[in-house]
């Protein structure tokens, strides 16, 4: 074992010492970015984390948080045994019950509930990976309230993406980091697609590629950024489309690109007041039509021979008009209101920094084309010599998704990558398998069950395409989900709304929760709006004295703060205790060039009494019978999770994993399960990837190789058409249902919002919350950037990581500061329309001139997490939830709007406007405080000493 | 009685980082992976005191340090710091310590500390100009980068990995070690192709560790490229470029 003793004459040094024993290699849970780790074992503990080299996403390399597993893994605040309420709710105070019990209870209250009323359970997860086994169990026990986090996250980056284009940023693709010759990166907090993004900036600066970095702050990517752009937050959506004027003004868009891919010469039926104003023109097979430019007839789209007209007027058969979505397009954006001059007050950003970023963007574009000599085959079976490449690439995540205005920004984005024709595109942005999945084959979001006992007949999430699609009662405005989601509140709400659940089953609006069963989702604390608010509305009783949210089962593997408010609590393991499948079926990982899927597994056995939550939720399946939980002979159908990953079949011959299917693991894809499959993941370092034919590596919208290979390989049922979507028709059947000129059409009341939002080209309208009152009563913008080094609320019990990010100053310009008299390390009460919050202030030049900011959900409440109640965490950590409601301001129309995009009902958290004056803090804390409440788990050490036993 | 350390006659190889500051997010990742790593290897643990308390602190061999820099004439810069031993050649932290406990290796130019020689009289801490020593709180004896020992020569890793846990789990790829005696080196040309520094060289301990700056940033008024075809100022009427755009494409 020593091999060697080096060093100068007396100084002998182990240099070679023994590692570890075993290394076994799984995905990290540190975040959600699910990097392949290399876990070296030694005496049966963790001795080493590091990034595994062969893995698609993150190569070898690994962050801060993935390297922090350790103290992850062996935290204090793990929860070791099934608990059962015994105080108040929100007290903390529990009593150990077995797992007998708590399956038996838990069995019990959702038993009840689905023989009386299914949709009285809330099923809601928050950063799970496991969604197509939670979405599958939800959908058998017939509630129609399940999802996950989506909806406060980024929801409307995802469905703006598949609305348009069938894809979008982080999983749906990636930047052509080897060809593109310029990027562009907006909003992206610095955890997002975590090591990829680094990886990818790395490279382009090996390059010499520029990026550039639109982002209110310039910490993180925007630091090492060749250009930043101190963009006002909640408009970019008007600086993307300043930039499409520019191109369009100087025709500086990729023509043949729009003809060929997207639906810029379809003819929209010019025809005032009719019901069908503004929809596509369509023959009687329901084809759209184009305006042919040599015969001058309208004919079908896509028909042989036919050169489509981009602008014009069309005369229908029936005598009306139509015109081509680019001539609408164009003379919208050309509208001195889009120009660079007109948007700058508004956006901060100069006229003359717009129009150069346009003409870089149209240069790299149209003057450095890259072309790649691989012949390839359109779905209309035309054969292309090479691949022309629009090598300018994007990519943007919550910092422009999370307004209130965060779709028609999305859109925005992705209608200016389409115009210059880079999507699928050499050097652009790239889809990775199995995406592109346009709405034409994503599910419609699915009602209720028909009766108690039943399952819905399919997915609860999905994709409407008009008004006929929404989860209504049958009164046409009362929504059947507790979250309202598909309802007139928020139509395309494809990932629910999470943020709405507690508040609306607390007023009963549209009915009252018995049973709130939730997981992974802190929702006591930085997963909610109004923070303490929803901690009051977990605790409040009706006048019998009964909880008004009958009762929260919660599963975790930490003592977070939800914990304390739940009456039954399901210990989860940590995430290297567990088997897990990173799913194609769910949040796929993919890169450009392979499809690719991957595994956790226990590693390490628990030494706790605590069980996979996955597993757990299989448990209850059975004892609840729910369909496909139980065999022929009552037994439990699956095992366990690894059971379930293994056997489980979505559709004949497809499962969660797909690699190694078939009776002997010849198959990918599709294929019978088999049984060794778990074995062949860990051979191979607890990942599958197969590589994509080159052939079918880009225009993947219409290359037929990439159909073909999809559909065989099980990520796709069908060759299907993927018409980028420049002009959006459900948007424009909302609008139709608004002016009450189709049915069913929304309440009065929201007839304005429908109409004004739902643009079927993108439009920039201001953030609701300040929208008006800018320069006003709340002159400023308050939000968070996440740090690389800490993944939401889940950090602060890591002894390592919280010595990085222990507490959270709000970092102020200095102007704002000079103006409230604040000095560094000042105390600062920071006021919204919700209400107020005391936090310390930094000064800071590197954020835009009317925005603060600090990190986000570093704050934490004492008694929670095994930290010492006077953690810094505690008193120098904020939230600013506090002063963010999950509701606007009353407008005096007698409603109280969710505080969410009107369209997909993502949580508009970058909304919040502020003032900010000077505060006493004699205590030197933040407010509001909490009493501490009792801890679930035992004192925490002292003294973190790990590792000393293998010191040689 | 101890005499002060000497250092070793000037070696040729001397083994360092060199980190790119142009490339530095500041994510932490090489930080959190040295503690991880070598709070399991040589000079091993690497304790944490009040580790969930009001006040944790712990012992670190490289951290990162933020800056905000405001020039007069452009917007404000924020610049990633990460700071380590740096293996000087000229060591103060050697010849300073009163047990030898401090040494710099002739063979690769490490400098490393004998813990059982180490008394904890801090001395080597007050005499870095980087503050690159940290006592460890519980051991008492002082902690420093090691440039990863356990692992360069680790004859029980695969060869790709014997480098330092800092630069094996860097994801921006700002972090390469190598050899900085010999000029052909790749970690040599880098310095040499980016005007890579030294770190205060007015401390004369000539380290070991190279710096690369950040490049020169865009300022916003930065001139506009010309665009390939001026073709907005013979637009006639509606697009009138889409009309020639169609023709072009027959």
């Amino acid at each position: 074992m020593a091999a060697g003793l080096r060093g100068s004459g007396d100084r002998p040094v182990e240099t070679s010492p023994h590692v570890s024993d075993e290394v076994r290699r799984t995905t990290c849970y540190m975040c959600a970015c699910r990097c392949g780790i290399n876990v070296h074992l030694r005496d049966g503990k963790v001795r080493y984390i590091e990034g595994n080299r062969d893995h698609p996403v993150n190569r070898g390399v690994l962050c801060a948080k993935g390297s922090a597993g350790i103290m992850q893994h062996y935290s204090p605040a793990r929860l070791s045994k099934p608990l059962l309420r015994t105080g108040e709710r929100g007290s903390g105070q529990f009593r150990e019950i077995e797992w007998e019990e708590a399956l038996a209870l838990a069995a019990d209250w959702l038993g009840e509930v689905r023989r009386r009323d299914p949709k009285k359970l809330a099923f809601f997860t928050g950063r799970d990976q496991s969604q197509s086994l939670t979405s599958w169990w939800a959908q058998q026990y017939g509630t129609p309230n399940y999802a996950a986090h989506g909806g406060f996250c980024s929801v409307n980056m995802a469905a703006a993406g598949i609305y348009t284009f069938g894809g979008a940023f982080w999983e749906f693709g990636a930047v052509d980091w080897e060809l593109t010759r310029l990027f562009l990166i907006f909003g992206v907090a610095e955890d997002h697609d975590s090591n990829p993004i680094k990886l990818g900036l790395s490279r382009l600066k090996e390059r010499g590629v520029r990026t550039i970095a639109v982002n209110p702050v310039r910490t993180g990517y925007s630091a090492v950024a060749d250009e930043w752009v101190a963009i006002t937050p909640g408009t970019d959506g008007l600086f993307v489309l300043a930039i499409v004027h520019e191109l369009i003004k100087a025709g500086q868009v990729d023509v043949d690109y729009l003809l060929r891919y997207t639906n810029a010469a379809w003819l929209v039926i010019d025809d005032q007041g009719a019901a069908d104003h503004g929809l596509f023109a369509r023959d009687g097979d329901g084809r759209p039509l184009v305006l042919d430019r040599t015969s001058g007839k309208v004919v079908a789209a896509g028909e042989a021979g036919v050169r489509p007209h981009l602008k014009g007027r069309a005369v229908l058969a029936d005598g009306r008009g139509a015109v081509p979505v680019f001539e609408l397009l164009a003379r919208q954006y050309l509208d001195p209101g889009n120009s660079p001059e007109a948007t700058a007050s508004v956006t901060g950003v100069s006229a003359e920094q717009t129009r150069r970023i346009a003409a870089e963007i149209a240069r790299a574009a149209f003057a450095e084309e890259v072309v790649i000599d691989q012949p390839w085959t359109d779905l209309n079976g035309e054969r292309h010599d090479r691949m022309i490449g629009r090598p300018v690439s994007f990519h943007a995540m919550r910092g422009i998704s999370a307004h209130s205005n965060g779709f028609q920004t999305c859109r925005a984005l992705h209608l200016l990558q389409i115009l210059i024709g880079s999507i699928d595109t050499p050097g652009g942005f790239r889809f990775e398998p199995p995406y592109p999945r346009p709405i034409a084959i994503q599910p419609r979001p699915h009602r209720k069950a028909s009766e108690p006992g039943r399952p819905l007949s399919g997915p609860h999430l999905g994709f409407p395409e008009g008004p006929h699609d929404l989860l209504l009662e049958a009164d046409g405005a009362t929504p059947v989900r507790i979250d309202k989601a598909f309802s007139w509140d928020a139509p395309l709400a494809a990932h629910g709304l999470m943020h709405m659940v507690i508040a609306n089953a607390h007023t009963r609006d549209p009915y009252g929760i018995d049973v709130l069963f939730l997981y992974m989702a802190n929702m006591a604390w930085n997963s909610s709006m109004n923070t303490a608010g929803v901690m009051k509305m977990l605790a409040d009783k009706d006048a019998n004295g009964d909880y008004l949210i009958g009762k929260i089962i919660y599963s975790d593997a930490y003592d977070s703060e939800m914990v304390a408010y739940a009456d039954l609590v399901l210990p989860d393991t940590t995430y290297l205790e567990r088997h897990d499948c990173i799913s194609l079926l769910d949040r796929p990982i993919g890169e450009p060039d392979s499809m690719a899927d991957a595994i956790r597994w226990p590693v390490v056995t628990p030494d706790r009494d605590v069980r996979a939550f996955q597993s757990v939720l299989l448990d209850l399946g059975h004892r609840l019978a729910l369909p496909g939980m139980t065999a022929e002979d009552g037994g439990p159908r699956y095992r366990d999770y690894a059971d379930y990953i293994v056997r489980h079949e979505r559709r004949p011959g497809i499962g969660p994993l797909a690699g190694w299917r078939g009776a002997n693991g010849e198959k990918t894809g599709r294929g019978e399960p088999n049984p060794d499959q778990l074995s062949r993941y860990i051979e191979h370092g607890g990942f599958f990837e197969k590589a994509v034919p080159a052939e079918a590596r880009y225009y993947r919208h219409a290359n037929r190789a990439w159909q073909e290979w999809a559909v065989e390989h099980g990520l796709q049922e069908r060759v299907v058409d993927n018409v980028f979507q420049l002009y959006l028709e459900p948007l424009r059947k909302f609008q139709l249902a608004a002016e009450g000129r189709i049915e069913p059409s929304p309440p009065p009341s929201h007839r304005a919002r429908i109409a004004r939002c739902f643009t079927p080209l993108p439009t920039w309208y201001p953030p609701f919350e300040g929208g008006a009152d800018a320069g006003g009563e709340y002159p400023f913008h308050a939000i968070t950037q996440r740090p690389a080094a800490m993944y939401h609320s889940w950090g602060s019990q890591n002894a390592w990581l919280r010595q990085i990010h222990g507490h959270s100053p709000l970092f102020v310009p200095s102007a704002i500061c000079e103006a409230a008299g604040l000095k560094d390390d000042d105390w600062a009460w920071l006021t919204s329309a919700h209400g107020r919050i005391r936090v310390q202030v930094r000064r800071s030049e590197a954020v835009n001139a009317k925005t603060m900011w600090t990190w986000n959900a570093i704050g934490k409440r004492g008694g929670a997490w095994a930290l010492a109640p006077d953690a810094p965490e505690v008193r120098r950590g904020f939230l600013l939830n506090h002063i963010i409601s999950e509701l606007l301001p009353a407008k005096g129309d007698g409603m109280r709007w969710s505080n969410s995009d009107p369209i997909t009902g993502q949580a508009a958290w970058f909304d919040l406007r502020v003032r900010i004056e000077k505060a006493a803090a004699p205590d030197a804390v933040v407010l509001p405080q909490f009493a501490p409440r009792q801890s679930a788990v035992p004192p925490a050490p002292a003294t973190v000493a790990y590792g000393g036993e293998w010191t040689s | 009685m101890d005499v002060v350390t000497s250092l070793p006659a000037p070696g040729q190889k001397r083994l360092g980082l060199v980190i790119d500051l142009d490339i530095c997010v500041g994510c932490h990742a090489c930080a959190v992976n040295c503690k991880e790593w070598n709070t399991g290897g040589h000079g091993a643990p690497l304790a944490d005191i009040d580790a969930y308390g009001a006040r944790p602190e712990g012992t670190w061999l490289n951290r990162i340090h933020t800056f905000e820099v405001t020039p007069k004439d452009a917007p404000a810069q924020i610049v990633h710091f990460p700071k380590s031993c740096l293996h000087c050649q000229d060591a103060p932290c050697v010849t300073v310590c009163p047990t030898g406990a401090s040494y710099k290796r002739a063979e690769d130019g490490i400098v490393l500390v004998e813990e059982d020689r180490c008394i904890g009289c801090g001395l080597c801490a007050w005499a870095c100009p980087y503050g690159a020593r940290e006592m460890d709180p519980v051991a008492r004896v002082m902690k420093k980068c090691t440039l990863c020992i356990d692992r360069i020569y680790n004859e029980h890793l695969p060869q790709i990995d014997r480098v330092p846990a800092c630069v094996r789990t860097c994801p921006a790829h700002a972090r390469h070690f190598g050899d900085l005696g010999d000029p052909d080196s790749e970690v040599s040309r880098k310095v040499a192709a980016r005007g890579g520094y030294d770190l205060m060289p007015q401390a004369g301990t000539r380290p070991v560790n190279k710096y690369l700056p950040p490049r020169p940033k865009t300022r916003p008024d930065r001139p506009a490229p010309q665009l390939p075809q001026a073709e907005a100022g013979e637009a006639t009427g509606f697009l009138g470029w889409l009309d020639r755009a169609l023709e072009r494409l027959g």
